[in-house]
């Protein structure tokens, strides 16, 4: 199988941070009290990174079901957006179409932008594998992080840090890459600012919702630059 | 026992859907249509703001009144940013970042 190999060689920056977010999750979801069973469901039904983090202090907190919806669509919203240049491409795929969408992480999509075709390969097969792969990653770094949480024979305390690492290196490329600073300054005064009137747990979705309104009032702006450059 | 367990489906379950729903929003309402500019210009720009606020999502239990005012989370917050800056590899960073704040909530504060 071409394609498969290829599709290996494209994942395996992928390969090495789903093993490490992953196990992250489940040794998370180990030390709330969960099995490694609800890990590997979790990583099979869910599938996207920072959500089931989040998740795992939304349901150690017990937070309303409701309240999960909203956080997720929240956190999760931005997929929204990475559908978009894929539409023509996945709907050629017939039984697959489906699970392209569903699967269409922050890192597959990254990849799936960013591959370089070999002549001859199959590319609904190559972007298929890929998907695939990224998913069995995950569900494998789940799965161990589950189950060493276990038997993990050291402290694990503080492990935690590895998800605000990985948000934070996302912000860093971000800010190297976007011509626009104004996003990155909304998001920081809109946290700070509901932080400091609502409180740690209440300021997530104020702020979030209020630099997407910045942002639209800002857009003559922030587009300016974002052409600019 | 059952009821956790009927919340913990619920939870992951909901999750999985809207997650689902994020994922699947485009292909349902832009099947064939042109993409409005106004959601063009927010998929640009909203993803930068949007993990920032995470950032603040994560460290938002710190305390920075009292003693060690929040000093493991920024301390190894620097070290994720250096490291990240000066190799440009994401793995090393959250690993450096991650034993960082480790050694130090074991060690020092």
């Amino acid at each position: 199988m071409r394609e498969f190999r290829f599709a290996v060689k494209q994942t395996i920056a992928i390969f090495f941070t789903y093993l490490f977010i992953g196990m992250a999750f489940g040794v998370l979801m180990n030390e709330a009290g969960y099995s490694v069973f609800w890990s590997v469901i979790a990583a099979l039904f869910i599938y996207a990174g920072s959500m089931q983090i989040v998740m795992v202090s939304l349901l150690t907190a017990g937070a309303p079901v409701l309240a999960v919806a909203v956080m997720t669509f929240f956190i999760n919203a931005r997929h929204i957006f990475y559908g978009v240049g894929f539409i023509d491409r996945f709907r050629k795929m017939g039984w697959k179409y489906p699970y392209m969408v569903l699967t269409l992480t922050d890192e597959t999509y990254s990849v799936l932008c960013s591959v370089d075709y070999e002549v001859g390969l199959d590319r609904e097969k190559t972007d298929f594998f890929i998907a695939l792969i990224d998913h069995c990653y995950w569900m494998l770094g789940c799965f161990l992080g589950g189950c060493m949480g276990q038997f993990l024979p050291w402290n694990t305390a503080g492990i935690e840090f590895s998800a605000t690492a990985f948000f934070l290196v996302v912000v860093i490329n971000q800010w190297q890459q976007y011509p626009s600073k104004i996003p990155f300054f909304t998001g920081i005064i809109s946290s700070v600012i509901f932080y400091c009137l609502l409180g740690a747990d209440n300021f997530l979705i104020p702020s979030l919702s209020v630099s997407l309104i910045v942002l639209l009032v800002l857009r003559d702006r922030v587009a300016l630059r974002m052409e600019g450059a | 026992m059952v009821n956790n367990l009927a919340y913990m489906t619920g939870v992951i379950a909901i999750t999985a859907l809207v997650t689902w729903l994020t994922r699947a929003l485009p292909f349902l309402i832009f099947g064939k249509r042109r993409l409005p500019q106004t959601i063009e210009y927010l998929g640009k720009v909203l993803p930068s703001a949007i993990m920032v606020i995470l950032v603040f999502y994560c460290v938002r239990n710190i305390n920075l009144t009292q003693y060690p005012y929040g000093m493991a989370e920024i301390i190894s917050s620097i070290a994720v940013i250096l490291t990240q800056m000066w190799r440009k590899n994401m793995y090393l960073a959250i690993i450096v970042g991650t034993v960082c704040y480790m050694i130090l909530i074991w060690t020092v504060f």
